[in-house]
């Protein structure tokens, strides 16, 4: 499929992308029955391209269910595509046709979004830390211990804290786990799967404050998936929007929150709430409830809830494309 | 903790996670878990010490005069029942109505609260909802007997901005109609500086400071409220966020004295050993903080 978007467009011009992704599509069956026969499908990820550079990030926004999670698990191989290609510079793709080498997943890390649940209770944190080199046989038994140990001070926990368990630590030493964990085979993109959603504003900071230390220090790629604008904002270059599967809007950031052009994006920003008493809400809240992927409407699936929607909308899907202003937009009527 | 709202009006309680939020809403309910006890004050409705009042009377007012929004919909919502019988059961309990006007009533909350299609979804199980419809069904039954005071505590962090965003505005216009106190907890100053009149800032179990929305904003006095404000990321991207070092103190061990000043930038040694009192500095701005009050 050649629906990708160049590298150069949408405001991406660091020469070959680290990471491209050309139609990635991820369906998961609904059965239904005693012989469990497939019904239909849940088309989480139904179409998706971008491309992320050496040393940047891309936010990637969109409601609940849109398919945020699990654009990230495919790229790691966690969950298997059902069409498209995952490429990381230098290596052959993957995709639908063949599932994540341990080769590409060491060079790619996640970082989940609960650090109460995503920590095995019953390890110790230096436990957590070395599996990943376990597992890759990275360097001699004591060549662990000295990394794990590395890995700790990078993230600010102390030597100390290496032989206790995770109940043991607050949300956001949880999260420097997590990070740590992430971080152990010396990945060049992370994922970040809404890293700070569950943490207190003040926590957040001190979080996010990390994350751009380790970019910059390390040369890091990240995704960064969140529902709060606020963040997406601070740590994003360039933004897609996602809407029921699809990348509906992705532009650089200071284009799309300036000016967005997607009629989701639009609502979507218009919702956030703005921490300032004196810019109280402008737009009337749109009175609709996000669609399901296991009911994708024909078209544009944002047609039921668009004020803009006409006819050609209800039937025809329209494609992403590039704009003269350097933002892709899949629209009709924009 | 000293706490007043007015008819009309929305007071925000904000703080970090574990300062005691929602403990404070729940003594207010009289619904604070087995092991937690009110261990001095009061709480009056319309003058009456709620604190003093038999259970019973408590039950009667818990859900008519005084109801509250929980954060997870599905911890308030019967799994088993359709969500109109249950708000059907809340206005039979406190109000006497039988069977059909009772439906009635449930039926026209749903619609008050902007459910698509409310009498069908009605008779919709909970699981059948969205989380937003969940949430409004919720809401639903917390107005249903048009409460005097309602207490929301987190009523929207578990929703998308989109849907959060008609659940505050769908609360500013009931509370408008029936010119209900709303007292809404959240950690989210967006959601504050969107919806509330007057804020009040808890530190460890404690109120550091109380201000009407502007003046908060505007000029918070307490380094703490400082700290949580120039924490939040407003799109400067690149710069480096301020965060405030360390961790809140359990409740179970705080220092003497202020109990912010183990990461107080303007902690001196009278910091460290007298708790500050709350004091007025400017008119009806309040603060407890030795360098900030009065
Ligand atoms: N293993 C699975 N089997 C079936 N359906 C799934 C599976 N994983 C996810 N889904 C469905 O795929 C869609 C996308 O889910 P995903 O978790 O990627 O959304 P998200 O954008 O990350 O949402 P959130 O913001 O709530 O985390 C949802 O409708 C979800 O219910
Ligand atoms: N049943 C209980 N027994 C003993 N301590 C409790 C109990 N429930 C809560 N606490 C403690 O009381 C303190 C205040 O808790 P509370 O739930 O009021 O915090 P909160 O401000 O609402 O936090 P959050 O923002 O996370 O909801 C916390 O330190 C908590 O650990
Ligand atoms: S394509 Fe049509 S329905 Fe979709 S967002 Fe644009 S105007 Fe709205
Ligand atoms: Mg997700
Ligand atoms: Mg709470």
């Amino acid at each position: 499929m050649s629906g990708a978007p160049r590298p150069e467009e949408a405001g991406h011009r660091e020469g070959p992308p680290l990471l491209a992704v050309d139609g990635l599509c991820v369906h998961f069956p609904i059965r239904r029955g005693l012989l469990r026969r497939r019904v239909g499908s849940v088309r989480a990820v139904d179409g998706v391209s971008f491309a992320l550079g050496r040393g940047e990030t891309l936010g990637l926004v969109g409601e609940s269910g849109c398919g945020k999670s699990t654009t990230g698990l495919a790229l790691l191989g966690l969950v298997r595509a059902t069409a498209g290609t995952i490429r990381l510079d230098g290596a052959p793709p993957i995709g639908a046709a063949g599932g994540a080498t341990l080769a590409h997943r060491r060079r790619m890390g996640i970082v989940f979004q609960d650090p109460f649940s995503s920590l095995n209770p019953r390890q110790r944190i230096a436990a957590i830390l070395r599996a990943p080199l376990d597992i890759h046989g990275i360097g001699r038994p004591a060549e662990r211990e000295e990394a794990v140990a590395a890995l700790m001070a990078r993230v600010g926990l102390r030597p100390d804290q290496a032989r206790a368990f995770p109940h043991q630590f607050s949300g956001g030493q949880r999260q420097r786990i997590g990070i740590a964990r992430a971080l152990a085979l010396k990945p060049e993109v992370l994922i970040l799967d809404e890293p700070v959603s569950a943490l207190d504003v003040s926590v957040q900071a001190q979080i996010l404050n990390l994350l751009a230390d380790l970019q910059r220090d390390f040369g890091l790629s990240y995704l960064m998936i969140s529902h709060d604008l606020g963040v997406v904002e601070h740590v994003a270059r360039r933004v897609a929007v996602m809407y029921l599967g699809r990348i509906v809007e992705l532009a650089p950031k200071p284009l799309l929150f300036a000016d967005p052009r997607h009629p989701y994006a639009e609502l979507l920003l218009a919702s956030a709430p703005v921490p300032d008493p004196r810019r109280r809400r402008r737009v009337a809240p749109a009175a609709d409830e996000v669609a399901s992927a296991a009911a994708v409407p024909p078209g544009c699936a944002f047609h039921p809830r668009c004020p803009l929607a006409t006819a050609l909308c209800r039937s025809d899907r329209p494609a992403l494309s590039p704009r003269p202003d350097g933002r892709l937009l899949a629209c009709h009527h924009r | 903790m000293d706490l007043a709202v007015a008819a009309g009006e929305t007071l925000a309680i904000v703080g970090e996670s574990g300062c005691g939020k929602t403990m404070t809403a729940l003594a207010l309910m009289r619904l604070l878990p087995e092991g937690a006890e009110v261990a001095a004050g009061t709480v009056r409705l319309d003058g009456q010490d709620i604190l003093a009042l038999p259970e019973r009377a408590v039950e009667d007012l818990r859900g008519s005069r005084i109801a509250m929004v929980f954060q997870e919909p599905m911890t308030a919502l019967n799994p088993v029942m359709t969500v109109g019988a249950q708000i059907a059961e809340a206005v039979a309990r406190h109000r006497g109505l039988g069977g059909r006007p009772a439906w009635a009533e449930a039926v026209e909350a749903l619609r008050l609260v902007r459910m698509p299609d409310p009498a069908a979804r009605a008779r919709a199980y909970p699981h059948e909802l969205s989380g937003g419809m969940r949430q409004r069904a919720v809401i639903a039954m917390a107005l249903v007997n048009r409460p005097r005071v309602i207490l929301a505590d987190e009523p929207t962090t578990a929703l998308d901005v989109t849907i959060q965003a008609q659940i505050l505005a769908l609360i500013g216009t009931l509370q408008a109609e029936l010119g209900s106190a709303v007292v809404l907890i959240t950690h989210d100053l967006g959601v504050v500086a969107e919806t509330a009149d007057r804020v009040i800032v808890m530190y460890a179990g404690r109120k550091v400071e109380e201000a009407a929305v502007t003046g908060l904003f505007d000029a918070p006095l307490h380094p703490y409220t400082q700290g949580l404000m120039a924490a939040v990321p407003r799109g400067r991207g690149g710069a480096r966020l301020a965060d405030i070092p360390g961790t809140v103190p359990p409740l179970s061990a705080l220092p003497p004295g202020c109990a912010f000043a183990p990461r107080c930038p303007l902690a001196g040694p009278r910091c460290r050993t007298l708790r500050p009192p709350l004091t007025e500095p400017r008119p009806g701005h309040r603060v407890a903080c030795w360098e900030r009050g009065a």
